[in-house]
């Protein structure tokens, strides 16, 4: 086991856990912070995106160790009222089906609205192509990451 | 008793949390989440008092509503429309009704189910007869209060008002209310008077969802609780002959090792540490029983194709005699694999057993029979088993069968510890229970350009069409017509996959209708209808599984809607109408070549549902349906190698992505018919619409399952 002290949603939390650990578990079951969800584990599916210094990873493959110094964002920090563009969006457009997907996707979607404020729809199928969602809900996600990068 | 118990504890805690929390949603409240992620305002203060009226609807003192949702959530949105049912007979305005999620209760509730896209068919009736009810005994107590007349009384948004002026609120009634005799035939109202029905309702787990709250049975936390994952055979008919755990014991966080039956479980403090003791297990496997491959399956059901069967399940006219008679004869034969079913959410189930009983929370579309299964399993009886049901990432028919739960409860007896039993995505994928691999021939004799026999052989592994699906269409409209099936036994794992059969056979029966339709020189869409016309005049036989002219209805529609040219060459469109789950479907798939594949651009869809209920939500099953249905048929391929299936995860399985999918119409009938559901019916017709779309754009014909296969050699 080993000690590191990690920022995740701007707050600093100590865990002591085994360095090869993903960070999608240390979330999960140390931090009890479960809206970053587990579909693979390997990279394929992007329910588990988070954000590392506001760039997007798939937490499932990176190691604890390896992102002790940087900064983390879940789904639970992405605005302080649940009151993000995208949010909002997915409010209005009615996106979830079973939802299982759906912080991944976002997480995903915040990420390609910062670097690109108005994205073409190959810019969003390019950005999105990394997330499944079993539901097919992809029309509504295309539909709401529109509108939310007009709003 | 004890059964009892936990669920009135669990109640108990259910309001105490609520109090704090509050919002539009509650019953993940004793996933011990930090409830104030969610909250929402409240339209109205928060009731020192609920009064229970039945099992369904409570009302507080203030007026806000608790209506509970029976049935399990799979994504088909059904938390949020069968309160949706409840809360317009009870007349009360929707910002002011929380949704808790049911226990299992058999006492209560009947057909705790999600399958076969029944819930809302079968839960129509008895919802708004729910409603109704107390608001028959509501308006009774406020009559009575008044020495008034009920039918001088109206209602609206939980508000009595007589005709004199004077109103009182439903909060102010409900517990003289409660203690009126239930009515059996309340008064329910006409279509037109619907103000919640036919409104789209925002899904009542929305912020659940947007902020992560623990909603899914992976995200269920009990203090104490160990993760646990366990080593299944890596192949089909194997047995576990030894294991080796020393180096899973070297693990950091691995609390223990057990076998149970064929497997290994290992139990630790975090699920890192359980999937990384998995890993490190050496097991010898024996092959016990026959090791299938993807070429064994394919052969044998072609040769099962050639045979008839002692017992047709369906039989007009004489099929053998019209083809001698015919002038032409066409047959086809297509092929589908096995699939995974992929839920986003691995299978997982918590379970604590203890010697007072068994307590299992977690993703289930059978808790009844899951139930059933685990006080056998664990030789108690049932009252002692409590199941609570969390949402599910997914369903499709993979939660139907339970057997995660009674892996759960099996390790967790015997480690006696509270567990959380989760698959890996490996363990999802090669231990599955399969849409099993099927094939189907079709037989037509032709005589003077009509269509005069009819015969559809089925061979699947470990299955046969159920219920009346050799009644469907096009049976009725030909006058010799012949159904027979195959069962084949297969030691791979087989059940219910989204639109079991229907998922197939639609795309095989349509893709064969558009073939046949071109060798008579007919339009497709015209082909069709006639057959319905003669099916309507003069129909063949005595059983017909659709009805006429709700299916003439969406294929009209449909090809209005995608301009349909009954003469023209329609040139990159296909059409597809298909009727399953009591719902009738057309779909018109229109495809471009692009980098030198087809790409579906464009899908018109139009639906008889019955009356719909939540507009958005179901446009989203039948934007889901269609989208599943057209990856799966396009992308999805399965093989098997020596009882192995040769794909464990997404690398290796390729599911529909968003670069892939059409833009998608949807068009429903207006009907003021009983709705009919929709998590399944739009699923069918697209692998058929898109198949005959391809055929138009490349002039290649798709007889087998995934079509990407037949079209490598364009790209
Ligand atoms: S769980 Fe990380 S990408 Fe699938
Ligand atoms: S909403 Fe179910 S997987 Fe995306």
């Amino acid at each position: 086991m080993a000690k590191y002290t990690i920022t995740i949603n701007g707050q600093s939390k100590d865990v002591d856990v085994d360095p090869d650990t993903p960070i999608l578990w240390v979330l999960r079951d140390e931090l009890n912070l479960v809206g970053t969800k587990y579909g693979c584990g390997i990279a394929q599916c992007g329910a588990c995106t988070i954000h590392i210094d506001g760039n997007p990873a798939r937490s499932c493959s990176l190691p604890v160790s390896r992102v002790a110094d940087k900064k983390i964002t879940t789904i639970e920090g992405l605005s302080a009222e649940a009151n993000h563009p995208l949010q909002e969006a997915w409010r209005k457009h009615d996106v979830p089906q079973c939802g299982y997907c759906q912080a991944g996707q976002i997480m995903s979607a915040a990420a390609l609205l910062k670097e690109n404020k108005n994205p073409s729809d190959a810019d969003i199928d390019d950005a999105m192509r990394g997330n499944l969602c079993r539901c097919a809900s992809y029309t509504k996600i295309k539909a709401a990451i529109k509108s939310a990068a007009n709003s | 008793m004890k059964n009892n118990k936990i669920n009135k504890d669990r109640r108990s805690f259910l309001k105490v949390t609520t109090a704090v929390g509050g919002g539009m949603l509650i019953g993940f409240n004793w996933m011990g989440c930090k409830s104030d992620a969610v909250v929402k305002e409240l339209s109205l203060p928060y009731p020192k008092e609920w009064v229970d009226f039945d099992a369904f609807i409570k009302i507080g003192d203030t007026g806000l509503v608790t209506i509970m949702s029976p049935n399990p959530e799979i994504g088909q949105n059904i938390k949020t429309s069968m309160p949706m049912i409840i809360a317009e007979e009870l007349d009360v305005a929707w910002k002011d009704v929380v949704v808790e999620q049911a226990p299992l209760n058999t006492e209560w509730y009947t057909r705790q189910v999600a399958g076969g896209s029944q819930s809302i068919r079968h839960g129509w009736e008895a919802l708004r007869k729910t409603g109704a009810a107390v608001k028959q005994m509501l308006v009774e107590t406020a009559a009575e209060k008044w020495e008034a007349e009920p039918s001088d009384c109206s209602v609206e948004n939980g508000m009595i008002t007589h005709v004199d002026g004077r109103s009182i609120g439903y909060g102010e009634l409900a517990t003289e209310a409660s203690k009126r005799e239930v009515p059996e035939e309340p008064k329910l109202k006409d279509p037109s008077e619907f103000k919640i029905i036919g409104q789209s309702k925002r899904n009542v787990d929305m912020e659940g969802i947007l902020t992560g709250a623990p909603l899914f049975g992976t995200d269920f936390k009990r203090d104490g609780m160990s993760y646990a994952t366990a080593l299944r055979p890596p192949a089909f008919g194997q047995e576990l002959k030894s294991f080796d755990d020393t180096e899973t014991r070297k693990v950091k966080g691995v609390q223990d090792v057990i076998r149970f039956g064929n497997k290994v479980a290992v139990i630790a403090d975090n699920t890192w540490a359980a999937m990384k003791g998995k890993k490190a297990l050496v097991a010898e496997w024996e092959q016990k029983q026959k090791a299938e491959n993807s070429e064994y399956h394919s052969k044998t059901l072609l040769d099962y194709l050639e045979k008839k069967s002692d017992e047709p399940r369906r039989v007009d006219g004489d099929v053998d005699k019209a083809f001698a008679e015919s002038d032409e004869v066409l047959e086809r034969t297509y092929e589908a694999p096995f699939l995974p079913h992929s839920c986003m959410e691995p299978m997982n189930f918590f379970a604590h057993v203890t010697e007072e009983g068994a307590e299992l929370i977690g993703p289930i579309q059978t808790p009844q029979w899951t139930q059933q299964r685990v006080a056998d399993l664990l030789k108690i009886d049932k009252e002692k088993v409590s199941i609570d049901m969390t949402r599910m990432g997914g369903g499709f028919g993979r939660r139907l069968y339970g057997d995660f739960a009674l892996e759960a409860a099996e390790v967790s007896s015997l480690s006696k510890k509270p567990i959380q039993m989760i698959f890996s995505r490996e363990d999802d994928m090669m231990a599955g229970t399969y849409r099993p691999a099927s094939a189907y021939k079709f037989k037509v004799g032709i005589k003077d350009n009509e269509v005069i026999a009819y015969h559809l052989t089925e061979a699947c592994f470990n299955g046969q069409m159920f219920g009346t699906m050799p009644n469907n269409f096009p049976c009725g409209a030909i006058e010799n017509y012949r159904v027979d099936c195959h069962t084949i036994e297969s030691n791979i794992t087989t059940g219910a996959w989204r639109a079991p059969y229907a998922n197939f056979l639609a795309f095989a029966e349509q893709a064969f209708l558009d073939e046949l339709a071109e060798k008579l020189e007919k339009d497709p869409v015209q082909f069709r209808l006639d057959l319905f016309a003669k099916a309507k005049e003069k129909p063949v036989g005595e059983e017909h599984n659709y009805e006429v002219d709700k299916f003439v209805g969406v294929i009209k529609l449909a090809a209005e809607k995608a301009g349909w040219k009954s003469d023209g060459d329609n040139s990159n469109l296909g059409f597809c109408a298909y009727y399953s789950h009591n719902t009738y479907v057309a779909e018109v798939a229109e495809v471009e070549m692009e980098d030198g594949l087809p790409k579906v651009k464009n899908i018109h869809c139009a639906v008889d549902c019955g009356i719909v209920i939540n507009p958005n939500a179901a446009i989203n099953q039948i934007e889901g349906g269609i989208i599943d249905g057209i990856g799966h048929a396009m992308y999805s391929d399965f093989v098997f190698k020596d009882g192995q299936s040769q794909s464990n995860n997404y690398h290796q399985y390729r599911l529909i992505r968003m670069p892939e999918i059409p833009t998608i119409d949807v068009h429903f009938v207006k009907s003021n018919n009983d709705p009919t559901g929709l998590g399944e019916p739009t699923l069918p017709p697209a692998g058929g619409a898109v198949a005959n779309a391809i055929y138009k754009a490349t002039g290649l014909r798709m007889y087998t399952q995934p079509f990407i296969k037949n079209l490598e050699n364009l790209g």
